[in-house]
C-alpha cells in the first residue's frame, strides 16, 4: 500500500461524503443509520492506522511512507510521518470512534453532526501528516471550522460567546502564521517541510522600528509561528478560549478539543519552531519556559477555585499543556520525549475526564459541581473510572500522567531550575484541585434529593472507557514501546538543535570579534 | 520467590477488588488474606536464609529516554529484607484482625458489601509498599511512594460518607506530595549530576556529588547536601516529621487496622527507609544529616508534647508514633543507620500492637475513641489489656539497665539515645530525645491509667456491653506481643552490636582482606591508605580517618568500597569518619541510663496523676490554662497552616480567575475587538444559527484567497 497514509487522512472524508450525499430523511433509522456509518468508518480508520504503526521503521529518524504528487497551481501534495508525528496520528484514530460512540444519544441533526466529525478526523490527521507548508496551513486552518460548528450548533446555552471566542482567537494567531509563512516560501522559495527544516533562516540582528531584534528573521519567524501554536496549546495568557469552549462544546467536542486539537500546538512547535528557526527559539526560551511554569501555577489555583467541572477540567489541561512547552523547551532529549509522551497520555486522560463528565451531565444535565455530591453510593463503577481518571490527571505513578510529566519536569531541571521548582509545585496544586473535585461530586453521602434514582453507568459507557483505561495503565506501566519510537526522532531534533545553535554562536562570534562595534550596535 | 512476595498482594488485590461477585465476601477477604501469609512465609525464608550480598532481579523496562533508564526491577539486600518482614508480617496480622474488626461495621448499612474492597485496598497498600522497598532505582521508589500515598488516602476516606473522614484523606495526599516535590526535585537533580538515578550508580558517584557544586534556584550548593535535603524533604512528608506532620493525626479517620498497617507499622516509616537507603550519599552530606538530626529531634519533642494532653486513644498513639519517627530519623542523622532500621522494626511490632489494641478497646466499646469515656475496663478485656500493658511496656523502654535484656523498645530507644549522644557530642538532638523519652513514658501510662483504671466513666450502658475482641482479633495481639518483648533481644547484635555483626549482618565487607578480591596487599589498615591513594583518587575521603585506630577494620572496608568510582557493598554504608556507633558503645554510664530515668519519671507522674490523685491534671490545666490549650490544638499548626496556605490559595486563584482571566486577558481581548463585538452580536440577533455558517463560508472564502495568493507571490 503506497498511499497508505492518504488512505487513512481520507477515509472519514470519504464516509462525510457518503452520508452528505446518500443519506436521505431525518427520522430515526436515518440518524441510526449515521451513526454505525460514522463508526464504522472511525473504526476501520483506526485498523488501517494500525499498518503505518506496523509499517514504522523506528530506527530511521527521517520522514516515511512519504507520498508525494503534483497538485493544482503548482503545489505539492505530500504527507509521511516521522517518530514525532506517527503517535499523533494513532492518537487521532484511536480516540474518534469512542467519540463517535459518546454521541448516541445526539437527537438533533445527526447527519450533520456525524459529517462534521468525519470532517474533522480528516483534517486532524492532514495537520500531523502534511509535509509541505501550503497543505499544513489548509487542515490546519480548515479544523477549525468543524470544531467551530460543533460548539455553535451542538452547544450549550453560551454557545455563540464561546464559539465566537474561540474563533477570533484562534484566527489572530493564524494570521500571524501565514504571514510568516509566505516570508518563508518567499526566502526558501520552497513550501516543502522537509527541506525547509534543513534552510538556514538568517539570524542577524535586525533592526524592526528602531529596536534591534536578537536573532532577527528567525525570532520574528518564531513569533509569528508562536502565535498561533501558543493559542492552539493553550498558552497562559492567550488560554481563556478553552474553558469557555470546553464549557460550551458537545461532551464529544470537548474530547476531541482536549485530545487531539491542542496537540496541534505542541506538534507545531515540535515541527516548525524548533528545528526551523532554533535561533529564534533559543533567543525566546526563557520567555516561553516562564509562560509555562507561570500557566501551570496560574492555572491550577484557578482551578481549585471553579464550579463548573468542565471548567475545571478545562483550566487543569491548560495546566498540563504548560508541562508540554516547558518540555518542548528544554530542548533536551527527556523534555521533548517527556513532552510528547505527556500530549499522548493528556489525550488519553482529559478525554477520558471529559467523558466522565459527560457521564453524569447527560443524567443530571448540569455541570455545577454544587448540584451532585455522594455519587458513589449509586454508582460504584463511575466511582472508580473517574477515581483512577482523576489520578491519572495528578500523575500517579504507573499511569501515563506521571511519565509524562516526571519527563518533561527532569528535563526542565536541567535547562533552568527555577522553573524546574516552580512547575513541580504543580504537582501540589493538581492533587489539591483534582481531589477536592472529586469528593464534592463523588464522595459523600447522597443527600440530594435529585440524586435518588441516578444509575450507574451503562455498559456502552463502560465500553468507551476500557480502551482509554488500558491505554492510561499500559502507557504508565510500560511505556517503552512508546518512547522507542519517539526516541530516535527527537534524538535527531535535539542534536540538529544543538548544532545550528552551536553554529549560530559561533557565526556571532566571528562576527563579533570582527566587528565589535557593529555586533554592540 | 521475590516476584511471588511481590505480586501476590496485588494479585489478591485485584482478585478481591473486582472479583467479589464472584467468589464472595468471605472468598476475597480469604483469598487476600492467604496471599499475604504466603507472602509473610517467604519473606521470613528470605530474611532468615539471605546472607546478606545484594543481588537484583529484573522484570522489564520502565522509563526510557536518551541516557535515562529505568527497569523495574528488585533490589534483594538487608534492608530489603528488613522492610520485607516488617511489611508482610504486619500487614498478614492486620488482614487477619479486620476479619474481626469490620465485622458488622456501624459506619454501614445493612446489606451494604464494604469488606472486599477493604481488604483490596489493604492488599494493595501492601503491594504498593513492597514496590518502595525493593526498588533498584529512584523512580520506582517513588512510585511505591506516591502508590502507597493513594493506598493510605483511600483507606483513610473508607468511611466516605463521613465528612471529615474525607478531608483527612485529602490532606494526607497533598500533604505528602507537598514532600514528594521535594523528593521528585532531589530525583532530578541526581540524574542530571549523576546521569543515572539507579541506585548504584548514585552510590559510586556520591564521593564526587560531595566535591560538585550544583547551582539551584538563586546560588551554588554544595551538590551532596543539596540532594540530600531535597530528598529528606520528601521523607519528611511521608514520615509525619515536623511542619508536614498535620496530616498524620487526622488520618486516624481510617479504620483503626489501617493505623496500624499504614500510620504505625509501614508506610510512615518509608522515610527512614529512604534515608538508610540513600546512606552512601547522606555520609557526605554533613550539612544535610544535620538537618536531618534536628528535624528528628524537634519532631520527637513536639508529637511528644502534643500526646501529652490529647484525649483521642488513636491520636495520642499517632502523636506517639510521630515522635518515634523522629527517633528514627536522629538515629540515621547521625549517621547510625542500623540503630534507626533497628528502631523501625521494633518500633513496627509494638506500634502496630499497640493500635491493634485499641481498635480491640474501641471496638468493645462501640467504636468510642475519647478516653475520658473509657475507665476500668481491665477486667471486661483481659487479653486486650495484657497486650496493651506489653506495648506500653515496650514503648516506654522497660529493661534492665546496663544490660541488654529488656522489652524491644528498652533495647532500640536506648540504642538511639546513646547514638545521639555520641553524634551530637552530648547536644541538642540528645537532650530532645530523653525528654521525649519522659513523655512518652508520661502519656503511655496516662492511656494505660485512663483506659483501663480507675472508675468507668462515660456511658454505662457501653461499658456494661464491653465484651473482649473474637480469637481472629486476639491471635495479632499475641505473635505481635511476641515481637514487642523479644525481637529487641533477638537482633540487638545484628542491628547495634559490635562491627563484625553488624558488617555481616547487613553484607558489608567484614575484613579488609576478604574485600579486597584481587586486592591482597590490602591486609591492614595502614596499607589500606596506599591502596586508596594509587587507585584513580576516587577515596579521597577516608584517607585522613584511617590512622584513626577506633574503627580500624571499618575503614580499611569503607576506603575499599569507594574504590575505583564502585558502589559500596552492603546494604548500608558508614564513611570512615563515622565512628558514632563506636562511641555509642562507650557512652559514660549516665548516659545509658538516662532513658530509664526519664521513662521512671513519667511513670510516676502518670500514677500520680491519674491514680493516686486524679483531680490533679484538671486544675494544672486550668492553671497553665494558655500552655494547657496550646498543646491541646497542637501548637495551632492546622489554624496557620488553614490561614497561611489553604485560604490563600483559594483567594490568589479567585483573584487569578476574576481578576487575571476576567478582566485582565477577556478585558483586554474584548477592548480589541470592540469594533467587532456589537456587530457580531447584532448579526446573531438577527441571523440566529445561519451566521455561523456565514462565518464559516467566511473563512474557507478567506483561507483560499490567501493560499491563492501565497501561491503566486510565495513561489516564483
Amino acid at each position: 500500500m503506497d498511499n497508505l497514509l492518504s488512505i487513512v487522512t481520507f477515509l472519514p472524508a470519504l464516509a462525510a461524503l457518503i452520508l452528505a450525499l446518500f443519506l436521505r430523511g431525518g427520522d430515526k433509522a436515518a440518524d441510526r443509520n449515521a451513526k454505525w456509518l460514522s463508526l464504522i468508518a472511525t473504526s476501520a480508520t483506526f485498523v488501517i492506522s494500525l499498518f503505518i504503526l506496523a509499517q514504522f521503521d523506528r530506527t530511521n529518524t527521517g520522514f516515511q511512507m512519504v507520498e508525494s504528487a503534483d497538485w493544482l497551481l503548482g503545489l505539492q501534495y505530500k504527507l509521511g510521518v516521522d517518530g514525532i508525528s506517527v503517535l499523533f496520528v494513532m492518537l487521532t484514530t484511536f480516540i474518534m470512534p469512542l467519540v463517535i460512540a459518546a454521541s448516541w444519544h445526539i437527537d438533533t441533526r445527526v447527519k450533520e453532526y456525524m459529517i462534521a466529525f468525519l470532517l474533522l478526523e480528516t483534517l486532524m490527521l492532514g495537520v500531523f501528516m502534511a509535509l509541505d507548508l501550503v497543505l499544513f496551513y489548509l487542515f490546519f486552518e480548515a479544523g477549525l471550522i468543524p470544531m467551530f460548528l460543533i460548539i455553535g450548533i451542538w452547544g450549550g446555552a453560551n454557545r455563540i460567546y464561546a464559539s465566537f471566542k474561540f474563533f477570533l482567537y484562534t484566527f489572530l494567531g493564524s494570521v500571524l502564521m501565514l504571514v510568516a509563512m509566505v516570508a518563508m516560501a518567499t526566502n526558501a522559495g520552497t513550501t516543502d517541510i522537509p527541506t525547509l527544516m534543513l534552510h538556514d533562516f538568517s539570524s542577524e540582528t535586525i533592526s524592526v522600528l528602531g529596536l534591534p531584534v536578537v536573532g532577527g528573521l528567525q525570532t520574528m519567524m518564531f513569533l509569528a509561528f508562536f502565535a498561533s501554536f501558543a493559542v492552539k496549546m493553550p498558552m497562559w495568557p492567550v488560554h481563556t478560549w478553552l474553558p469557555d469552549a470546553h464549557v460550551q462544546a458537545p461532551t464529544a467536542g470537548s474530547v476531541v478539543l482536549a485530545s487531539i486539537l491542542l496537540k496541534m500546538g505542541g506538534y507545531g512547535f515540535l515541527r516548525f519552531s524548533l528545528p526551523m528557526f532554533p535561533v529564534g527559539a533559543d533567543v525566546l526560551t526563557p520567555l516561553v519556559l516562564w509562560m509555562s511554569a507561570i500557566a501551570i501555577v496560574y492555572t491550577s489555583l484557578v482551578a481549585l477555585v471553579q464550579e463548573d467541572m468542565k471548567k475545571l477540567i478545562a483550566y487543569s489541561s491548560v495546566a498540563h499543556m504548560g508541562y508540554v512547552t516547558m518540555g518542548i523547551f528544554a530542548g533536551n532529549q527527556q523534555g521533548i520525549d517527556g513532552a510528547i509522551f505527556q500530549m499522548l497520555s493528556h489525550g488519553f486522560i482529559s478525554g477520558a475526564l471529559f467523558l466522565c463528565v459527560g457521564v453524569i451531565y447527560d443524567r443530571m444535565h448540569t455541570r455545577d459541581i454544587d448540584a451532585y455530591g455522594g455519587l458513589v453510593n449509586r454508582m460504584p463503577a463511575y466511582a472508580l473510572i473517574f477515581m483512577f481518571f482523576t489520578m491519572a490527571n495528578v500523575g500517579l505513578p504507573g499511569t501515563s500522567g506521571f511519565v509524562g510529566e516526571f519527563l518533561t519536569l527532569m528535563g526542565i531541571f536541567q535547562a533552568n531550575t527555577w522553573v524546574a521548582a516552580f512547575a513541580t509545585s504543580g504537582v501540589i496544586l493538581s492533587a489539591a484541585y483534582a481531589l477536592w473535585l472529586y469528593r464534592r461530586v463523588v464522595m459523600g453521602d447522597l443527600i440530594k434529593e435529585s440524586l435518588r434514582s441516578i444509575t450507574d453507568m451503562t455498559r456502552r459507557e463502560k465500553a468507551i472507557f476500557a480502551p482509554l483505561v488500558v491505554m492510561t495503565i499500559w502507557m504508565g506501566v510500560y511505556p517503552a514501546p512508546i518512547l522507542d519510537r519517539i526516541g530516535p526522532s527527537v534524538a535527531a531534533l535535539v542534536s540538529e538543535y544543538d548544532t545550528a545553535l552551536a553554529a549560530a554562536h559561533s557565526a556571532t562570534q566571528v562576527a563579533g570579534n570582527a566587528a565589535p562595534a557593529a555586533a554592540e550596535h | 520467590m521475590e516476584s511471588l512476595i511481590l505480586f501476590g498482594p496485588l494479585f489478591g488485590s485485584i482478585i478481591a477488588g473486582f472479583g467479589w461477585r464472584l467468589i464472595g465476601e468471605r472468598g476475597a477477604m480469604w483469598i487476600t488474606t492467604g496471599l499475604l501469609f504466603m507472602a509473610c512465609a517467604f519473606s521470613w525464608i528470605l530474611f532468615l536464609t539471605f546472607d546478606g550480598l545484594t543481588y537484583k532481579v529484573e522484570i522489564f523496562r520502565w522509563i526510557e529516554s536518551g541516557t535515562l533508564s529505568t527497569d523495574w526491577a528488585i533490589r534483594m539486600d538487608r534492608l530489603t529484607a528488613i522492610m520485607l518482614i516488617v511489611i508482610t508480617t504486619v500487614s498478614a496480622l492486620v488482614h487477619l484482625y479486620s476479619f474481626g474488626y469490620m465485622d458488622h461495621d456501624p459506619q454501614w448499612r445493612e446489606g451494604e458489601v464494604y469488606k472486599p474492597r477493604f481488604f483490596a485496598y489493604l492488599s494493595f497498600f501492601t503491594f504498593a509498599m513492597l514496590m518502595l522497598v525493593t526498588s533498584d532505582n529512584l523512580v520506582q521508589m517513588f512510585f511505591g511512594w506516591e502508590g502507597v500515598g493513594v493506598a493510605s488516602y483511600l483507606l483513610i476516606g473508607f468511611y466516605y460518607r463521613k465528612p471529615s473522614a474525607n478531608a483527612a484523606a485529602i490532606k494526607a495526599f497533598v500533604v505528602n506530595r507537598v514532600g514528594d516535590f521535594g523528593f521528585a526535585l532531589g530525583i532530578f537533580g541526581l540524574f542530571y549530576l549523576v546521569d543515572s538515578i539507579n541506585f548504584d550508580d548514585v552510590f559510586a558517584a556520591s564521593p564526587d556529588l560531595a566535591q560538585t557544586q550544583l547551582a539551584f534556584l538563586w546560588t551554588e550548593w554544595n551538590a551532596a547536601n543539596l540532594i540530600a535535603f531535597l530528598l529528606f524533604v520528601g521523607a519528611m512528608g511521608k514520615s509525619a516529621q515536623l511542619f508536614l506532620h498535620t496530616w498524620l493525626p487526622d488520618a486516624m479517620e481510617g479504620p483503626t487496622p489501617v493505623s496500624a498497617l499504614i500510620h504505625a507499622a509501614t508506610m510512615v516509616t518509608a522515610g527512614v527507609f529512604l534515608v538508610c537507603r540513600m546512606s552512601p550519599l547522606m555520609e557526605y552530606a554533613p550539612e544535610a544529616t544535620a538537618f536531618i538530626t534536628f528535624m528528628g529531634a524537634s519532631t520527637a519533642f513536639v508529637a511528644a508534647t502534643i500526646g501529652l494532653v490529647q484525649n483521642d486513644i488513636k491520636r495520642v498513639i499517632a502523636y506517639s508514633t510521630m515522635s518515634q519517627l523522629g527517633y528514627m530519623f536522629v538515629a540515621a542523622g547521625v549517621g547510625v543507620y542500623s540503630v534507626a532500621m533497628f528502631h523501625l522494626l521494633t518500633h513496627a511490632f509494638f506500634k502496630a500492637m499497640l493500635f491493634l489494641g485499641a481498635g480491640s478497646v474501641i471496638h468493645a466499646m462501640h467504636h468510642e475513641q475519647d478516653m475520658r469515656n473509657y475507665g476500668a475496663l481491665r477486667k471486661r478485656i483481659p487479653y486486650t489489656f495484657w497486650a496493651m500493658m506489653i506495648g506500653t511496656l515496650a514503648i516506654t523502654g522497660v529493661g534492665i539497665p546496663l544490660t541488654h535484656i529488656g522489652f524491644a523498645g528498652y533495647l532500640s530507644k536506648d540504642a538511639v539515645i546513646e547514638s545521639a549522644w555520641a553524634g551530637t557530642q552530648g547536644g541538642y538532638a540528645f537532650w530532645m530525645l530523653v525528654v521525649a523519652a519522659l513523655f512518652t513514658s508520661f502519656y503511655s501510662w496516662r492511656l494505660m491509667f485512663l483506659t483501663f483504671y480507675g472508675e468507668a466513666r462515660g456511658d454505662r450502658h457501653t461499658h456494661e456491653h464491653a465484651h473482649e475482641s473474637p480469637k481472629v482479633m486476639l491471635i495479632p495481639l499475641g505473635v505481635l506481643a511476641l515481637g514487642a518483648i523479644f525481637s529487641g533481644m533477638i537482633w540487638y547484635n545484628s542491628f547495634f552490636g559490635d562491627h563484625a555483626s553488624v558488617n555481616r549482618f547487613f553484607g558489608i565487607p567484614a575484613h579488609a582482606a576478604e574485600a579486597a578480591e584481587g586486592h591482597a596487599e590490602v591486609a591492614d589498615a595502614g596499607h589500606a591508605e596506599d591502596a586508596v591513594s594509587t587507585t584513580e583518587g576516587a577515596a579521597a575521603h577516608g584517607e585522613e580517618a584511617v590512622a584513626d585506630s577506633h574503627a580500624q577494620a571499618a575503614v580499611a572496608d569503607d576506603s575499599h568500597a569507594v574504590i575505583g568510582g564502585q558502589a559500596p557493598q552492603g546494604a548500608i554504608y558508614m564513611g570512615a569518619e563515622n565512628t558514632v556507633m563506636d562511641d555509642a558503645h562507650h557512652a559514660p554510664v549516665w548516659v545509658k541510663v538516662s532513658p530509664f530515668v526519664a521513662m521512671i519519671i513519667g511513670f510516676a507522674v502518670a500514677y500520680l496523676f491519674y491514680i493516686v490523685n486524679p483531680m490533679l491534671p484538671r486544675r494544672l490545666a486550668e492553671s497553665q490554662q494558655p500552655l494547657y490549650q496550646f498543646l491541646l490544638n497542637k501548637w495551632y499548626f492546622d489554624e496557620i497552616y488553614d490561614f497561611v496556605f489553604i485560604r490563600s490559595a483559594k483567594a490568589i486563584g479567585r483573584i487569578f480567575w476574576k481578576r487575571g482571566d476576567g478582566d485582565v486577558i477577556d478585558g483586554s481581548l474584548n477592548g480589541v475587538a470592540m469594533g467587532l463585538v456589537p456587530y457580531i452580536t447584532r448579526l446573531a440577533g438577527r441571523a440566529q444559527n445561519g451566521y455561523i455558517f456565514t462565518y464559516a463560508f467566511a473563512m474557507v472564502v478567506g483561507i483560499a484567497v490567501l493560499v491563492t495568493w501565497m501561491t503566486f507571490v510565495g513561489v516564483e
